[in-house]
């Protein structure tokens, strides 16, 4: 199969371990994203694909060919890898026209030049062919960067953090043209970010990645949003209610209702995590799993709102934490409005408690 | 470094006999601690006066001239010491024109009758020394100042403090370090000074050593003296690196606006423009002009032909050490580069402390180096083909070029790396995977990126060496002149009409890295010029030149 192979790498620097037994493949034509904290060794890994950092052990194979491991070491140069980079390394010497040109070295003259106008319609960059790098924005410098990565044609694309540099809205704007242009050339593309909305967005698969440099759940965008392996999966996408209690016959009770708990024996204590945007709000009862409570504050968040509530009728100090739930639209509550919460019970998690 | 591990190793096992160390210490030696810490002193506090405050007015201040003045105050930089003590000497010494005015102007008779201060005393070293060395702390307390974020200033005017209260409580201790960095190489430079000392018989270190050496022949003693000095440097060396590991914390605000621009008028312009006029007029155009005067007055096609001869040999040693200095930078750099290791690091910082170490130290480190050298060679060479080689090295153009290169490797080493910073890892990495191999990388972007920091490389070794004094006097070949030591040996003989030419050359050449030097500054300022340009990518001039 065509795309990119990664078999059982591990890394360190020095005492470091960066990466533990990591293996991904990446089928042409599909974007898989790395997520993980910054220091993971998700830049590494990228690194170790290109060619630029040396192999420790494992094996990498591009296009079923194997480019590093088994006493394999095909250079950069030699291994026709796209790479995009966090700082974009634009030649500062050279104008956007002859960065895109730099890899096309080996093209006739005339396929370079129509290469290059190609890519830089594809980014949308075609009035700014003969600017030098300093004097573009930094959304600019990014899409010269991809232009330049795709030119060539590679047979890998690898992006690391394509979009850290550019403030929210631009952020938006360019990653749905780079998807665009990505999709475009059906190339296989391994990319790194720590932002979950963005490999959210951009990814056909996601890898989750650990501290220690290990991969903790890799499955399609809404596997890792609605069935987190473990909590700290379940916590990548924000701040979660939390509860902490026991399990008694294979079920948690909650004060939204009982949630099934099939892994935890009577006893067990258990924490049931819960996301603000799984609670629902109504006027009215819905069903068992619903509770009469006094919302507290309302923040208006823009597209949506932030609803605080605490558990009004619990007079035990334990149970009278605070709750958070996140509602689409404007809700403006007068003062000790009452509201009814409803909870699917398949929304919230259950995992092993301290 | 070999050199200066010699004149310790030498100071340390001095040959019975040639020890005197103990007679310098009940003669000369309180005479040259004295004088040396007096004249590091003076020189220290006439330079700071002068840099911080020209550097402030011209940076936070708006007066006539001051767009001349950024640049201008930095003139003297191009005048070595001795020539501006020459200079002085002779319109400032009882026979000159200064002196002469005054008798006639109040009919006095002799020197008796009317006090004038003595130019050639070690109050006369601390203003010359002053007068040239000043712009270096003016460069970098400007520099310092540049990069002060305008907010941190703001906050002390909306606190309700005056402009001026802003510049003690807030400026001042902001740019502490640069000020310090600033000083630290005025002092380095004091402490390297022959020329003017000799000229002026104020007995430092550097004079000692020559002294003990040429006029006693003991090398053990002028060792010893040099390792004395040493430990000054090293003081040196410690502080300028303490004030450089505080300034990293520095820009609290990352928000550059137009610097405010305090405007001074009337009366305050005047005095802005005078404090800043008077170390230019003084320090180069008097000189200068006088110079000039002297050229013409004394021009003679015969000496003329003559001085070319000497400033062929400079050019030709100065070029020499220059290319050599970058070659052997750019081999440092890239192995830093590519191996990085604690070892190479440190290594290339070793490398670069030879600039602190006055030239008299070096040459006599330089000396005992390549004379065991030299034998061991004649020896093996007799002893294998029945030739003997005499001295390689010692007393020849190798020796000279050698002293240079240990001497100035640092800068050379500074500007290369700054260079090399510019070009990041990824720059690389994104060149190898857009399938250049090492060399088309290092073809077509190493070398485009890299040119200019080379050649800046080249020019400041190069300038440097045609001012160089102590190190050409002990180390060329017999009978060999540069435009410095001719300058020297004619000057010192009264004779500054016929060094004038000379003098006006290494003036001239030193002018070049003032040029370069401004225009880094203007454009040196975060959040200036380039606007789209990310931080870092700013511009790293200031680093390499010092």
């Amino acid at each position: 199969m065509d795309g990119l192979h990664i078999h059982g790498v591990h890394h360190a620097y020095g005492d470091t371990k960066v990466l533990q037994g990591i293996s991904l493949t990446v089928p042409a034509g599909e974007l898989v994203c790395l997520l993980g904290p910054s220091g993971c060794g998700k830049t590494t890994l990228l690194r170790l694909a290109a060619g630029l950092e040396r192999l420790q052990a494992g094996s990498i194979a591009i296009d079923e060919k194997v480019v590093a491991g088994d006493g394999v070491k095909v250079l950069p140069e030699h291994r026709r890898v796209g790479y995009m980079f966090q700082d974009y390394a634009l030649f500062p010497h050279l104008d956007v026209t002859d960065n895109i040109m730099f890899g096309l070295f080996r093209w006739s003259g005339e396929e370079a030049k129509a290469r290059t106008a190609e890519v830089l319609r594809q980014v949308g960059l075609e009035q700014h062919a003969h600017k030098f790098p300093h004097t573009l924005s930094g959304g600019q410098q990014q899409r010269v960067a991809l232009a330049r990565a795709i030119a060539p044609k590679p047979r890998l694309v690898l992006l690391d953090e394509p979009f850290s540099g550019l403030d929210t809205n631009m952020r938006v704007r360019i990653r749905e043209q780079t998807l665009n242009v990505l999709k475009e050339a059906g190339v296989a593309t391994l990319m790194v970010t720590h932002d979950p909305e963005e490999a959210m967005y951009m990814a056909d698969r996601i890898k989750v990645m650990g501290e220690g440099g290990n991969v903790l759940q890799s499955g399609r965008p809404t596997e890792i949003y609605y069935q987190p392996v473990d909590e700290y999966v379940a916590r990548l996408f924000g701040p979660v209610n939390e509860i902490v209690t026991e399990a008694r016959g294979r079920e948690v009770k909650t004060p939204f209702g009982v949630v099934p708990a099939r892994d935890y024996a009577d006893g067990d204590r258990v924490k049931v995590l819960i996301r603000p945007e799984s609670f629902s709000l109504s006027n009215a009862a819905n069903g068992s799993n619903s509770r009469r409570v006094e919302v507290s504050a309302s923040h208006l968040l823009g597209d949506s709102s932030l609803v605080e509530f605490r558990l009004a009728d619990q007079l035990d100090d334990s149970e009278n934490q605070l709750f958070k739930v996140q509602i689409p639209g404007n809700f403006d509550p007068l003062d000790h409005t009452r509201v009814w919460i409803g909870l699917a019970p398949e929304d919230a998690f259950v995992f092993a408690g301290d | 470094m070999t050199p200066v591990a010699a004149v310790v190793y030498l100071a340390l096992t001095p040959e019975p006999g040639d020890d005197i160390w103990s007679h310098l210490v009940s003669t000369v030696l309180p005479d040259y601690i004295i004088t040396t810490v007096g004249l590091m002193i003076g020189v220290g506090i006439g330079t700071v006066l002068i840099g911080v405050s020209a550097a402030w007015l011209v940076t936070m201040c708006r007066f006539p001239g001051r767009r001349i003045f950024e640049w201008a105050m930095l003139l003297p930089m191009a005048m070595p010491a001795y020539v501006i003590a020459y200079v002085y000497t002779d319109i400032l010494e009882y026979a000159g024109p200064v002196q002469g005015m005054l008798r006639e102007m109040f009919g006095w008779q002799t020197g008796r009758d009317y006090w004038f201060p003595e130019i050639r005393s070690l109050g006369g070293a601390i203003s010359m020394m002053t007068l040239v060395l000043y712009p270096y702390v003016y460069l970098l307390s400007r520099a310092a100042f540049l990069e002060q974020s305008i907010g941190v200033l703001e906050a002390s005017r909306v606190l309700g403090r005056g402009p001026w209260h802003g510049f003690f409580t807030v400026a001042l201790p902001l740019a502490r370090p640069g000020i310090v960095i600033g000083l630290s190489l005025v002092l380095m430079e004091t402490l390297n000074d022959f020329g003017t000392v000799d000229f002026f018989a104020v007995n430092t270190f550097s004079l000692g050593i020559f002294d003990v050496w040429m006029n006693m022949s003991n090398v053990s003693g002028a060792a010893q003296l040099a390792t004395v000095l040493l430990l000054f440097v090293a003081l040196l060396v410690l502080s300028e690196r303490y004030a450089r590991r505080k300034q990293r914390f520095h820009n609290t605000s990352s928000k550059y606006q137009a610097l405010p621009g305090l405007r001074l008028r009337g009366k305050l312009g005047l005095l802005a423009m005078t404090i800043c006029a008077l170390p230019v007029l003084l320090g180069f155009v008097l000189p200068t002009w006088i110079l000039i005067e002297y050229a013409v007055q004394y021009f003679d096609p015969l000496l003329a032909s003559e001085i070319a001869g000497y400033a062929w040999n400079s050019i030709k040693l100065s070029l020499l050490a220059g290319g050599l200095a970058v070659v052997v930078a750019i081999v440092i750099a890239y192995s830093v580069r590519i191996r990085g290791g604690q070892v190479l690091t440190s290594l290339s910082r070793l490398a670069s402390l030879g600039y602190a170490v006055p030239g008299a130290v070096l040459a006599v480190g330089v000396m005992n180096v390549l004379g065991p050298l030299d034998n061991s060679i004649d020896a093996y060479s007799r002893e294998t083909f029945g030739i003997s080689t005499g001295l390689i090295f010692s007393g020849t153009i190798a020796a000279v070029t050698f002293g240079y290169l240990v001497r100035f490797l640092a800068l050379s080493l500074g500007t290369v790396e700054a260079g090399l910073g510019k070009i990041t890892p990824n720059m690389d990495g994104a060149a190898r995977s857009l399938g250049h191999g090492a060399l088309s990388t290092m073809r077509r972007v190493h070398m485009p990126l890299m040119r200019t920091s080379v050649l800046t490389a080249v020019m400041l070794v190069f300038v440097d060496c045609m001012k160089e004094l102590p190190m050409t006097t002990i180390l060329r070949p017999f009978n060999f002149q540069t435009l410095a030591t001719f300058v020297h040996q004619y000057a010192s003989d009264e004779q500054l009409g016929e060094a004038a030419l000379a003098a006006l050359s290494i003036v001239g050449v030193g002018i070049l890295p003032v040029i370069l030097l401004s225009y880094a500054i203007a454009r040196s300022r975060p959040g200036h010029g380039q606007v789209m340009a990310r931080p870092r990518q700013k511009n790293k001039m200031s680093k390499g030149s010092r």
